[in-house]
């Protein structure tokens, strides 16, 4: 146990004398979190519109004035005529044309259903989604407040339904991904740095030889980055309830054991990848493009996997962050408890045991 | 019995375009106390002998045995009681000496104090810079430390595998003095060395190259089975000179020896007034018979092999 | 030995190295002419790897003046560049290229053309006897061959004077000399040697050598001269006498 203690210790030094990894290990995921957070945001802000109201009823002025209230848009009263909107969407004069037809409380109040047509200046993509899914959300706020009211469902048919982010705040969708991509970062390639460095430097040879457990040289070689993840999860929830302000509408203590697993599942990919790789730039060049890659490209953070083909749908399933994401997104976002996240945690667990197995099978006690 | 025997050990590595036999059926024995000198340039096959003693890589085909035990079947045993300094070996950089040396002592369930005594002629000589980076310390001294660091665990057989490579020829000959004194202790060691003017400093030495043993004797043994004639001759213009005797028709090799050449030739064929005739537009020219050294015979033997 | 002739191509004045308060190299001087071997000796740590950073123009002195081909190493390093060709232990050739790729390369960006690399590449792979073997990977050849082609390559665009550091390390005893041979040859087509080695024999062969310790140069002379002086019989004997002395124990 002895051993055990000091060789940990000794990984403690390597890490704490490394001053600027060190400083990238912890504030890496602080910078990450912010940046998504608050600098790169898909939010947008008194984008210019105009609403063309055919009904002007009393429906359609309720609507009108919960947009009009909202900080996202600005309406441009000086444009009256329908005939001209090509026209000003041409100059660029607006972003964002709302066209109630006639009879719209009419029709919603008789037939229980009615029409918002929104037109939107396409010239940028996401600007303009970002745009009319934040109408659709005020309707469809607006709707679900009548729907209290009422008796009858009353249904304003709008293209876009966005639950769980009414606000369509950057960070929401981010949070997740940052804790998916850091953790697995730190633990998987961190660890396979750190014990193919030992094969490097021929010290790996010196531990073979000696008395000394093979496990014990994993184990210690795991834990400091076991710590360092824990901070930085710890560090990153902080941040995204206190700086971001999100919430965590499920159990705190579900969100924890879960990160733990993904945690577990992470370093050993990295045990994994010591094993395959001789020198450190063969391991950082697996975690890359093994690891990092498919977090970004198929975790569904940045791309939806939805939209994916089929073969890339079916490889984002060996992929272990994507179910992570699912199971924060879960949790934190939508207030979910464990009988729903069971099949992730489920994979996650086979995940993390298949890949204990293979590197077992794979250390060697010789070179 | 031998404190080592290896039998007939072959090892290959295979390449994609080629196999390289790194060993190629070594035999030799090693007795207790004595230090035994493999000599012999880079990818000779050095290194891959250390790593199979060690126990760290399996031989293709043959046997060793350490004080009996099989490098293969008993190779738990084996690391208890040897100290191996890899080639390539370069310690903790980031901790400094002190910790390097607790950290080698702790993984061999041993302490600095509880063998303190036999390190502690070597360590004194590093002991005044316990608190710095192994990184920062000068080649000499990190031989030192991770010599220190091999012998912690009070070890019976030492394998060193080119330890003073690179190293200064002042800290080279420091080293080579502990290396006897820990000797005297009653440790085995084997050492391997590209410096051929090391040979003399071993009891033992094997010549290798190409993964094959050209030769196993006492240094002097070898340099006695020498069974040509060599001159060392100087004059003022040593690089004509040695285009000179290369042409020099009875010549079998010349080479730059230092601040002479010397010259080999066939055993009493030719006397020395008559290469002083061939010479004699040299100015201060000197030529004297003299005994060969090791490097000597082992361009020797690397000649008749090629 | 060769005949110098009087052209100095390297003149060191004062030079000098601080890190912090650690003085690496002290008020170094000395000269070296053309076609001279000038073995720059020292112990570890000594102070050798810096100087010669500084003379290549990899490494800003803190005072002191240099001199490399005409050209001053504070602020013509581009043109000391051109005119020098290096080699390290560490680093000679890329292993995953073959013969022939390694020499383009190296003509490449000395920026010969391509007619030059053409002539210039057929002379020396009939020179070191590599024609039949041209195409084979750098990483499959023995390393005294290896040693042998990165020294060829870092003439290969006939520098003025060409650095090597601890060349032979590690080569057996022919290939060490076959390459002393290659050292030779280049100084009779006029390039100058500047060359550090941990083999004392190889000393012998230089024209002057010079012993650091402690970062200041304590000796510097012919290896005749210099056993004359300190009556002693070889160089390792006066290299030892004068490492010994080092303070500077680390």
């Amino acid at each position: 146990m002895k051993q055990l203690k000091f060789f940990i210790k000794k990984e403690f030094y390597h890490i704490l004398r490394d001053k600027r990894s060190l400083l990238i290990l912890l504030g890496l995921p602080v910078v990450q979190l912010l940046l998504f957070g608050f600098a790169i945001t898909t939010e947008v802000r008194n984008a210019k519109i105009v609403v063309f109201d055919n009904s002007k009823d009393n429906v359609t002025q309720q609507i009108i004035s919960k947009i009009q209230n909202n900080k996202y848009f600005l309406i441009d009263k000086t444009i009256y005529n329908q005939s001209q909107i090509e026209e000003v969407f041409k100059e660029g004069k607006i972003r964002l044309a709302i066209i109630f037809p006639n009879n719209f409380q009419n029709d919603l109040l008789h037939n229980n259903k009615a029409q918002i047509q929104i037109i939107a200046d396409a010239t940028d993509p996401n600007q303009a989604t970002t745009l009319t899914n934040y109408v659709a959300s005020i309707v469809n706020d607006f709707q679900q407040e009548l729907n209290q009211q009422s008796k009858i469902i009353l249904n304003i048919k709008t293209e876009y339904r966005m639950l769980y982010n009414p606000q369509l705040k950057g960070a929401y969708s981010s949070v997740p991904g940052v804790m998916g991509m850091i953790l697995l970062l730190i633990s998987a390639m961190m660890t396979s740095i750190s014990i193919v460095k030992e094969k490097e430097t021929g010290t790996m040879e010196i531990l073979l030889v000696s008395p000394m457990k093979p496990w014990f040289v994993v184990v210690s070689k795991v834990i400091p980055y076991f710590v360092i993840s824990i901070i930085n999860v710890a560090t990153i929830i902080l941040l995204s309830v206190f700086v971001l302000g999100m919430p965590i509408k499920g159990s705190l203590l579900l969100l924890s054991f879960s990160t733990l697993l993904y945690i577990f599942c992470a370093l050993s990919l990295g045990i994994l990848i010591s094993t395959v790789a001789d020198t450190q730039q063969a391991a950082m060049i697996i975690s890359i493009i093994g690891l990092m890659l498919p977090v970004v490209m198929l975790s569904g953070y940045a791309f939806p996997i939805a939209n994916m083909p089929n073969i890339l749908q079916w490889i984002s399933n060996i992929v272990p962050a994507k179910w992570y994401i699912i199971i924060v997104k879960s949790v934190m976002l939508k207030g979910l408890g464990f009988e729903d996240i069971f099949d992730e945690i489920i994979i996650l667990t086979v995940m993390t045991i298949l890949f204990l197995i293979i590197s077992i099978k794979r250390f060697k006690v010789r070179l | 019995m031998s404190t080592i025997e290896i039998n007939n050990i072959q090892k290959k590595y295979i390449t994609k375009s080629n196999t390289i036999t790194a060993l190629d059926n070594v035999s030799f024995t090693v007795d207790q106390s004595e230090i035994f000198g493999l000599i012999g340039p880079d990818g000779s096959g050095k290194s891959t002998l250390f790593r199979i003693l060690s126990t760290v890589l399996l031989p293709d085909s043959g046997e060793a045995k350490i004080l009996n035990y099989d490098v293969v079947r008993n190779f738990k045993e084996i690391r208890k009681i040897i100290g191996y300094m890899p080639g390539k070996f370069s310690l903790y950089q980031d901790l400094s000496v002190e910790e390097n040396l607790n950290f080698f002592a702790t993984i061999f369930e041993t302490s600095i104090e509880e063998n303190y005594e036999l390190i502690s002629d070597i360590y004194k000589q590093i002991e005044p810079f316990k608190n710095r980076r192994a990184g920062k310390l000068s080649g000499g001294m990190k031989q030192k430390l991770a010599l220190s660091c091999a012998l912690i665990h009070n070890p019976k057989i030492l394998l060193l595998d080119e330890p003073t490579t690179g190293v200064d020829p002042v800290s080279r000959k420091e080293f080579w003095e502990i290396l006897n004194k820990l000797k005297l202790n009653g440790i085995t060691i084997v050492v391997s060395t590209p410096y051929m003017d090391e040979a003399n400093l071993c009891d033992r030495i094997a010549l290798i190259q190409n993964g094959k043993i050209l030769d196993i004797d006492f240094p002097k043994k070898i340099t006695e089975k020498f069974n040509k004639d060599i001159f060392s001759i100087t004059s003022d213009n040593m690089y004509l000179l040695l285009n000179d005797l290369r042409k020099f028709k009875d010549t079998i090799s010349c080479f730059a020896f230092g601040d002479s050449h010397h010259l080999v030739l066939e055993k009493n064929k030719i006397e020395l007034i008559q290469l002083e005739k061939f010479l004699s537009h040299h100015k201060n020219l000197s030529i004297k018979k003299i005994k060969p050294t090791i490097e000597d015979c082992f361009m020797q033997m690397l000649q008749n092999k090629n | 030995m060769i005949k110098s002739s009087e052209n100095i191509v390297i003149s060191v004045n004062e030079l000098t190295k601080k890190f912090g308060d650690f003085t690496a190299v002290n008020r170094i001087s000395f000269e070296v002419k053309e076609s001279e071997i000038f073995g720059f000796l020292g112990a570890n740590g000594a102070g050798k790897t810096t100087a010669i950073k500084m003379l290549i123009g990899i490494l800003k002195p803190t005072s002191g003046k240099a001199n490399i081909a005409g050209f001053d190493i504070y602020t013509e390093t581009e043109n000391v560049k051109k005119n020098i060709g290096y080699m390290s232990q560490k680093f000679s050739l890329y292993e995953d290229l073959t013969i022939s790729e390694n020499i383009n390369f190296f003509g490449g960006i000395y920026g010969l053309s391509d007619d030059e690399i053409k002539n210039k590449s057929e002379e020396l792979l009939t020179k070191l006897k590599f024609n039949e073997i041209k195409n084979n990977l750098v990483s499959s050849l023995p390393l005294g061959w290896k040693q042998k082609l990165a020294f060829s390559l870092a003439i290969f665009h006939s520098p003025k004077i060409v650095f090597l550091d601890e060349p032979t390390s590690g080569v057996d005893p022919i290939t060490r000399r076959q390459f002393w041979d290659l050292i030779y040859e280049a100084t009779n087509n006029g390039i100058t040697v500047f060359v550090t080695t941990h083999y004392m024999d190889e000393a012998e062969y230089c024209n002057r050598i010079s012993i650091m310790v402690d970062g200041e140069i304590e000796a510097l002379d012919s290896p005749i001269n210099l056993k004359d002086k300190f009556k002693l019989n070889s160089i390792d004997d006066i290299f030892y006498l004068l490492a010994r002395k080092s303070k500077r124990k680390e």
